[in-house]
């Protein structure tokens, strides 16, 4: 994957971050093992969404909405592959598809860079994703999903405060 | 040719591409497939690492438990309480394999008692990577006969069923996933019931009538209807008890520790199994042989 990316004259007050070569992938990779091996030590680490959380972080800095919509199907249909038969390829890849283009096209809109925003825009992030999984399993493969109770709203707050040190980790992987 | 205004370019991808995985998940639910090439691909890729992660974690618990644990009490202590305190260290080491050697000398006593039936024993290295599906991994998969379908347990009771099988690896679907179930009954009673996972640590038993009598505490068993696992393996025990319209609503706490699995058993027969009963207590009747396999009300079946 090509990680540089030039901005447009209409976005020029944002600006736009390359990353090392390597960084988007070796991260995606990274967090996919992450998640499947941590639950076996640290079960409540499942509560964990750590592909989301670097499809938001790619999506709010690269802030281009065609990589940030691939990025998160790629991510997304890696998740499927690793869930099981069970979960059916494109559950994950369609909701972290429209979240990597909505994280994009909000990170060329505004400064994201404030870990109070990341906190922010992460919960948001992670409730609509929840949203569109559960549309998709109630709409399309008629199966019963819960839209959201306490426990999903506990996890939104904990997978934003994780974001706002992983994307601090993150950080440190841009070109200076 | 009708042009596509710049602005407008990413949203136009945006749906082409939702669009395939909608198209995507259309085909998957029409054909009742095998495993498909790119699971095969992501799951070959990711697994060596699980596998060499596990045995990363291992090789740093073993140096940490025999070598810097020892290092530091021996800095902290004067020489008499030093001794004291290798020996107090060393009990604990005992006790921990110890309580190895009892879990390992489980599934040898299980395996000797079951000589007749083929299974083989098995070390889970991955757990699901979302919370859509209640998966683990293990480490057989083909090349050990292992084959979707077949029946995955402990000592302590029912843990699941193989989803796919690769090459070197497996995925198991744990019983508490919502899309798991297993042919039971309820081991005093002998009122058979299937039991399924809910998608959280509690399993439901779904179809006991309300006029059945079934208390808290008491046992669940595999009924062997659902001709994956054999009769009478532990499933687990009732917690909750609440009246429903028309079935009682019926929580039951796994027997098999489905949270913290290091060591699985895998059942390598996809026919039904029958096992030996070690011993049978006199007030409890035997089970009634199935009719026939299909267990769950006609209304329930998927």
């Amino acid at each position: 994957m090509n990680d540089s990316y030039d901005l447009r004259s209409s976005e020029s007050h944002i600006e736009v971050h390359k990353f090392r070569t390597g960084a988007i992938i070796g991260s995606l990779l990274l967090v996919l093992f992450l998640q499947a091996f941590l639950p076996l030590y640290v079960p409540k680490a499942e509560i964990l969404d750590l592909p989301l959380l670097i499809t938001i972080y790619f999506g709010l800095s690269r802030r281009n909405p065609s990589t940030g919509l691939l990025l998160g199907m790629a991510i997304g249909l890696a998740q499927d592959s690793l869930s099981g038969p069970t979960v059916q390829l494109g559950l994950y890849g369609i909701a972290k598809t429209i979240i990597g283009y909505l994280a994009s096209s909000i990170g060329a809109r505004l400064d994201t860079e404030h870990p109070a925003a990341r906190f922010a825009l992460t919960t948001i992030f992670f409730v609509a994703h929840q949203g569109l999984i559960a549309l998709t399993r109630r709409i399309l493969l008629a199966q019963p999903e819960t839209w959201f109770n306490m426990r999903l709203f506990v996890a939104a707050l904990v997978n934003a405060l994780v974001a706002v040190f992983l994307f601090l980790l993150l950080d440190r992987l841009r070109k200076r | 040719m009708v042009a596509i205004p710049s602005r407008h370019k990413s949203l136009v991808l945006l749906a082409g591409v939702v669009l395939l995985q909608v198209l995507l998940l259309a085909v998957q639910i029409k054909r009742d497939s095998q495993g498909r090439l790119i699971r095969v691909w992501t799951v070959g890729a990711i697994s060596p690492f699980q596998r060499a992660g596990a045995n990363g974690v291992g090789s740093i618990r073993g140096i940490w438990n025999h070598y810097f644990a020892l290092q530091s009490t021996s800095r902290e202590n004067e020489q008499l309480r030093h001794e004291n305190d290798a020996l107090k260290l060393q009990i604990t080491q005992l006790q921990s394999k110890a309580a190895e050697a009892d879990r390992l000398a489980g599934l040898l006593n299980f395996r000797k008692l079951h000589l007749d039936v083929p299974m083989v024993g098995a070390r889970v290295i991955g757990a699901s990577p979302g919370t859509a599906s209640v998966t683990i991994d293990i480490d057989r998969g083909q090349r050990d006969g292992i084959k979707k379908n077949m029946g995955v347990i402990t000592p302590d009771g029912v843990v699941g069923k193989v989803i796919e099988s690769y090459a070197n690896s497996a995925q198991v679907l744990l019983l508490t996933d919502k899309d798991s179930g297993v042919g039971a009954l309820v081991a005093e009673s002998r009122i058979q019931s299937p039991v399924g996972g809910t998608g959280e640590p509690l399993l439901s038993m779904k179809y006991v009538p309300n006029d059945d009598t079934v208390n808290n505490g008491e046992h669940v068993v595999t009924s062997g209807m659902d001709r994956i696992f054999p009769r009478d393996l532990p499933v687990g025990t009732i917690v909750e008890i609440k009246a429903g319209n028309p079935f009682k609503q019926i929580r039951v706490r796994p027997a098999a520790n489905l949270e913290r699995l290091e060591e699985v058993i895998v059942l390598l027969t996809l026919h039904p199994l029958e096992f030996k009963q070690e011993s049978e207590p006199a007030s409890q009747p035997q089970p009634v042989a199935p009719a026939s396999a299909a267990e769950k009300p006609p209304a329930a079946r998927r």
